[in-house]
């Protein structure tokens, strides 16, 4: 070891910092900011995925793309899905926490327990949710049955198809949010407990008025963060077409925007529309992730 | 810390259905996996296991290379995990604990990077990947996941709460070197942190989907995953040999979440997002 001072100290101290971080940076520049601008360059000219740039620079797939209805398709199904998921997702995690973050005996447990289904990979879940709403033999069906209802073919119709995908991702979801709420609900300071009991406040008008503003930031979080990832939707939907070529249905009733940039990228191989597809998503994704945000600061009032 | 209620009998009763839903699909998974595939039409769906998982799973590594699935798999997020404890660890301790020009922009470039979604890149990405010759190889799937913006975000914070700024300033004057002062101060103490972030970092691998689906050849090198959506495509009709494989899938994940899973519920309560 040098010593103090030496040369070779003083460049330990200047260069290793920079070696230490350096292969993130690496990592980050190669497969992170150059797809990024390549993105934008593919976008811009008719690109096959396997022949290559066949010239075209302009807006030609962008102008398609605005006059695709299959992206338009796809957009309402993203989003169908998405809302069908995430309000249900929310209000049952905001549940799940308060009743969490009660005394509980064994609270690990119940905690560990509703996390589980997010660990599952997505094609195992959709996997099982596919046999679970079989039309034939399906769990949900015979369910159903008991009820007298007769059985739903739930992959051919949008509504059914799109409750069915949305109960996969809530499946997955819902135990995460609510281990985020309940971190956050611990930290929401006693006093204003307190000041609701003195104003002599139901419970329900305490949750409402106390616990769920003083969670604002958790509830932020999720609805950037959900947003992001619901409107990636891929695996569940894509799993949930066994069968019917990975286009989402017959009538692709519910393909998502994921699918069908798989779709146009991957199997038909127009690189350049997916590429545009891409940056669009990408668009959507902040527009709504801007406007969830908006919501919750504006319906969740700070306490 | 809120005042926090005693939870009622009631309460036991909810949590018991949620718990029980989030475990039921995966049960039922695994009672039709061990049942005989004829048995499925005929009785109720709502079943006890039978008897036949073994033979079940024997007929799923007929069907498909399992085993080099398996392999692939732990390949792939064996090698993630391992590069993305070290690497984040060097480079988070470097964000906290070391004084460098540009620290701040830099640190400010990889919490920004965190936030574009993964499919935006995903077209070029696949053909730089095939223009290095890496199509169908594990390389693909294993280098760009080498070191990710969470990583170094999640070791960053761990080196700044438990990594002692006096003890690293008392190694430095002592004439230690960078990486030695690392290796005595630092990595005893965030021990705990990376252990974590080799578990999310596993799991996350170990899920990929899309991305190993575009890159990768299903026949020639297969992931779990790529397989397990093979075998679900529709060219098998056949529901125990599906919900097998599933089962096989889930397995090791369950496992090791058994294992490990309250430093996750843990770390999750600290408001981080893996997924």
């Amino acid at each position: 070891m040098g010593k103090r001072g030496s040369f070779v100290a003083r460049l330990d101290r200047k260069a290793t910092p920079f070696l230490f971080i350096a292969p993130f940076f690496a990592v980050f520049a190669v497969f992170g900011v150059f797809p990024l601008l390549y993105t934008t360059w593919v976008s811009l000219h008719d690109w096959d995925l396997l022949a290559g740039n066949r010239g075209g620079f302009g807006f030609a797939n962008y102008v398609e793309l605005f006059g695709d209805p299959r992206f338009y398709n796809a957009l309402v199904n993203t989003v169908g899905i998405f809302l069908l998921a995430a309000v249900p997702e929310f209000f049952l995690a905001l549940g799940f926490a308060e009743l969490l973050n009660r005394k509980l005996r064994g609270s690990t447990w119940w905690q560990t327990g509703v996390l589980v289904p997010n660990v599952v990979s997505v094609v195992a879940v959709g996997v099982v949710f596919t046999q679970l709403y079989g039309r034939d033999f399906g769990v949900v069906n015979e369910v159903l049955g008991w009820f007298g209802v007769p059985p739903v073919n739930w992959q051919a119709g949008r509504w059914s198809s799109h409750l069915a995908v949305a109960s996969m991702v809530m499946w997955r979801w819902t135990g995460y949010n609510a281990l985020i709420y309940l971190a956050a609900m611990q930290a929401v300071p006693q006093d204003l407990y307190e000041a609701a009991e003195l104003d002599g406040a139901s419970r329900w008008r305490t949750f409402w008025s106390v616990t769920v503003p003083g969670i604002r930031p958790a509830i932020a979080f999720t609805a950037v963060a959900g947003t992001v990832n619901g409107l990636q939707l891929f695996a569940e939907p894509q799993l949930f077409d066994a069968g019917g070529g990975g286009t989402g249905g017959n009538d692709r009733q519910f393909q998502t925007l994921a699918m069908y940039l798989y779709e146009k990228g991957f199997t038909k191989f127009d690189a350049g529309y997916a590429a545009a597809l891409s940056w669009v998503v990408f668009l959507v994704c902040v527009v709504f992730a801007v406007v969830n945000y908006r919501l919750v600061r504006r319906f969740v009032s700070s306490p | 810390m809120t005042r926090r209620r005693r939870a009622g009998a009631w309460v036991y009763v909810v949590l018991t259905g949620v718990v029980g839903a989030s475990i039921f699909p995966l049960y039922w998974s695994f009672a039709v996996s061990s049942r005989d595939n004829s048995a499925i039409g005929e009785v109720s769906p709502l079943m006890l296991p039978g008897g036949h998982f073994f033979e079940n799973v024997r007929r799923v590594f007929d069907t498909v290379d399992f085993w080099l699935a398996i392999g692939n798999s732990l390949i792939v997020a064996g090698t993630v995990m391992v590069s993305n404890v070290v690497l984040s660890s060097v480079a988070g301790y470097a964000f906290a604990r070391l004084r460098f020009p540009g620290r701040n922009s830099l640190f400010l470039v990889v919490a920004g990077s965190a936030m574009v979604p993964a499919q935006l890149g995903v077209v070029p990405l696949y053909l730089l990947v095939n223009d290095f010759g890496w199509y169908g190889r594990l390389e693909a799937v294993i280098v760009p996941a080498l070191v990710s913006a969470f990583g170094v975000f999640w070791m960053r914070q761990a080196c700044e709460g438990a990594v002692s700024a006096e003890l690293v300033d008392a190694a430095t004057v002592d004439g230690a070197s960078v990486l030695r002062t690392f290796w005595h101060v630092a990595v005893p103490a965030i021990r705990s942190h990376a252990a974590v972030l080799a578990m999310i970092t596993f799991l996350g691998a170990w899920n990929d989907y899309f991305w190993p689906l575009v890159v990768l050849d299903p026949a020639e090198a297969p992931t779990v995953q790529v397989v397990l959506s093979q075998l679900a495509s529709g060219y098998y009709t056949d529901y125990a040999l599906m919900l097998t494989g599933a089962t096989l899938g889930v397995l090791p994940v369950i496992v090791l979440f058994l294992l490990l899973g309250r430093y996750l519920v843990r770390s999750i309560a600290s408001g981080v997002r893996y997924g």
